[in-house]
C-alpha cells in the first residue's frame, strides 16, 4: 500500500502512476454530484457537445453533504454509493472528466472508460463524513440549486483520505 | 408496575421524545457499535481495512465532540413503538412525529433525503419527512418502548428479501446471506451490522430483520440455537476477506442478529437488512 499526495486537477503523469489499493490524499478542488444531477449533466453535455461548469480535466465526488456546521462548510460529506452513477460514468469520462471518489463496486464498463481514458476511480471512507468534512476548505454552489443536497459544488478540499479503486489499466480493488 | 388503567401514551409524548433523540442519534455513536469497532480495529490484519477502521473511531470522535452528523446521510427516521397490556394509546399516536422529524432535521442541521413520491414526483421534501412509523402490540405488561432508527440508504439499498423453499433450510439461509454479503457488502459501509429475519410472510419478514437490528452488538439471541447460529454466520461473513470498507480484511461485521417467527408449511421467508458500520438507533422507554 503505496501513499501518494496529489494535488487537483490530476495530471496525466499524476494518473498514470496511481495503482489500484494505494492510498492518496489530495488536495484541490472536486465537484459534488450524485443521482439527480448526473441526469442533469448528461443532457447539458448533449446540447452543448462540451462539459459545462468547467469541469473538463476535473473529478467528481459522488456526495451530498448535510448543512453547515461547526464552523465548517459541511456538518458531514462523504462518498455515497458510486455504483448508481456507473450509468453516466462512462459518458463523462470520454467527455475529459478523470477521476470520480465515491464507496463501493463499479461496473464493467465503467472499468473499461478508466482504462481506455485514462482516468481513476477513488475510494473513500463511507461513514466518515464527519472526519472527511474536517478536510473541506471552502464551497461554492455551480449549478442545480433546486436539487438540494444534491447540487453541483466546487469543493476545496485538502489533505483528502481516498484509496485508488480503479487504476488506469483498469486494475479494481474490489475484483481481488 | 402502575395502575394499568392511569397508563397512557399520548401522540405529543412520541413526538417530543422523537425530536429530543433525533440530533444525538445523528452525532452519537451507540457505545456498543464504538467499542465493537474498537475491538475490531485492534484484532484487525488488514492494511486498508486498518485504515477504514482509523477513519470511523476518529469519526465517531469527531461527530460526539462537535455535534455533527455521523454521516452525510441521515437517513429515513424509523420509529417503531412497541405496547404492552395495560397501556393505551392515542388512536393517532403518530400524527405528530413528522412535525418534531421536520423541527428536528431543520434544527439540527442534518441532511433532507426524502422524495415525494417514489415513482411520480422525486422532488425533496425539504425537511426529512415523512418518517415511517409501526406501531406493535406485544405481550409485555405495561411496556411502552420507543425504538428509533436513522437508516442510510445505502445499506438498505444492500438489503434483500428471498421468499426461500422450505427444503433449503439453514444451508439455504447460510448461503443467501454470504452471496448478499459478497455482492454488496462493499457498498453498504462495511463493516455491517447485519439484521435477519426469518419465517413469517413476505410483508412481515422485512419487519423482522430491521427490529433485529436494533438489539445491541454483542447481546447474542436469547435462544441458544439462533445464538449459535448468529455466531457462526458472523465467522462465516468475516471468513470472505471483504473487509472494513470492502478494502479487504477481517472486519466485514460486527454483529449478526436474527429474529425468527411462525411461517406457512410452504414458506422459508427470509430477509436481510444491512446496518452500515454507522448504525445509529436508540430505544425509549416511555
Amino acid at each position: 500500500m503505496k501513499a501518494a499526495k496529489l494535488h487537483l486537477p490530476l495530471s496525466k503523469s499524476d494518473l498514470v502512476g496511481l495503482w489500484a489499493g494505494d492510498l492518496c490524499t489530495l488536495t484541490g478542488p472536486v465537484y459534488t454530484l450524485r443521482d439527480a444531477g448526473h441526469a442533469r449533466l448528461l443532457e447539458e453535455l448533449e446540447a452543448q457537445g462540451t462539459l459545462p461548469y468547467g469541469l473538463y480535466g476535473q473529478t467528481l465526488f459522488y456526495a451530498g453533504p448535510s448543512p453547515a456546521a461547526a464552523g465548517r462548510p459541511f456538518g458531514a460529506i462523504g462518498p455515497t454509493t458510486a455504483s448508481r452513477m456507473d450509468f453516466a460514468a462512462p459518458r463523462l469520462h470520454r467527455a475529459g472528466i478523470v477521476a470520480t471518489i465515491g464507496k463501493g463496486k463499479r461496473s464493467q464498463k465503467v472499468v473499461q472508460a478508466c482504462r481506455e481514458t485514462g482516468s481513476v476511480y477513488f475510494v473513500a471512507t463511507g461513514g466518515a463524513a464527519a472526519f472527511l468534512a474536517k478536510c473541506v476548505e471552502t464551497s461554492t454552489c455551480l449549478g442545480y440549486d433546486d436539487l438540494g443536497t444534491e447540487a453541483l459544488r466546487k469543493v476545496e478540499v485538502a489533505d483528502f483520505p481516498v484509496f485508488v479503486g480503479i487504476d488506469v489499466s483498469g486494475n479494481d480493488i474490489y475484483a481481488r | 408496575m402502575q395502575d394499568k388503567q392511569k397508563r397512557f401514551i399520548s401522540a405529543g409524548q412520541v413526538a417530543t421524545a422523537i425530536e429530543a433523540a433525533i440530533p444525538a442519534i445523528a452525532c452519537d455513536l451507540p457505545s456498543d457499535v464504538l467499542e465493537a469497532l474498537t475491538v475490531a480495529r485492534a484484532k484487525e490484519t488488514g492494511a486498508r481495512g486498518a485504515v477504514v477502521l482509523d477513519h470511523l473511531t476518529e469519526n465517531a470522535r469527531i461527530a460526539s465532540e462537535d455535534q455533527v452528523p455521523l454521516c452525510q446521510d441521515t437517513g429515513v427516521v424509523w420509529a417503531c413503538l412497541e405496547i404492552g397490556p395495560g397501556v393505551t394509546v392515542e388512536g393517532d399516536v403518530f400524527s405528530g412525529v413528522d412535525a418534531a422529524v421536520a423541527r428536528a432535521y431543520c434544527g439540527a442541521d442534518l441532511r433532507k433525503s426524502l422524495v415525494r413520491d417514489a415513482f411520480s414526483d422525486r422532488s425533496n421534501t425539504g425537511d426529512n419527512t415523512p418518517a415511517f412509523c409501526e406501531l406493535h402490540l406485544v405481550p409485555k405488561e405495561g411496556l411502552a418502548r420507543l425504538h428509533i432508527m436513522l437508516k442510510g440508504g445505502g445499506s438498505d439499498n444492500a438489503s434483500r428479501v428471498v421468499m426461500l423453499d422450505p427444503s433449503a433450510g439453514t444451508r439455504g439461509v447460510r448461503e443467501e446471506v454470504l452471496a448478499c454479503v459478497r455482492e454488496k457488502a462493499a457498498n453498504a459501509c462495511a463493516p455491517l451490522v447485519i439484521g435477519i429475519g426469518i419465517g413469517a410472510t413476505f410483508d412481515k419478514v422485512a419487519s423482522l430483520a430491521k427490529q433485529a437490528l436494533m438489539r445491541p452488538l454483542g447481546k447474542p439471541s436469547a435462544d441458544s440455537r439462533l445464538a449459535a447460529f448468529e455466531e457462526e454466520l458472523l465467522d462465516a461473513v468475516n471468513a470472505t476477506g471483504i473487509g472494513p470498507g470492502g478494502l479487504g480484511g477481517d472486519t466485514t461485521a460486527l454483529g449478526v442478529h436474527v429474529l425468527t417467527a411462525p411461517c406457512h408449511i410452504a414458506a422459508l421467508p427470509l430477509a436481510i437488512n444491512m446496518g452500515c458500520s454507522a448504525m445509529r438507533r436508540k430505544s425509549i422507554d416511555l
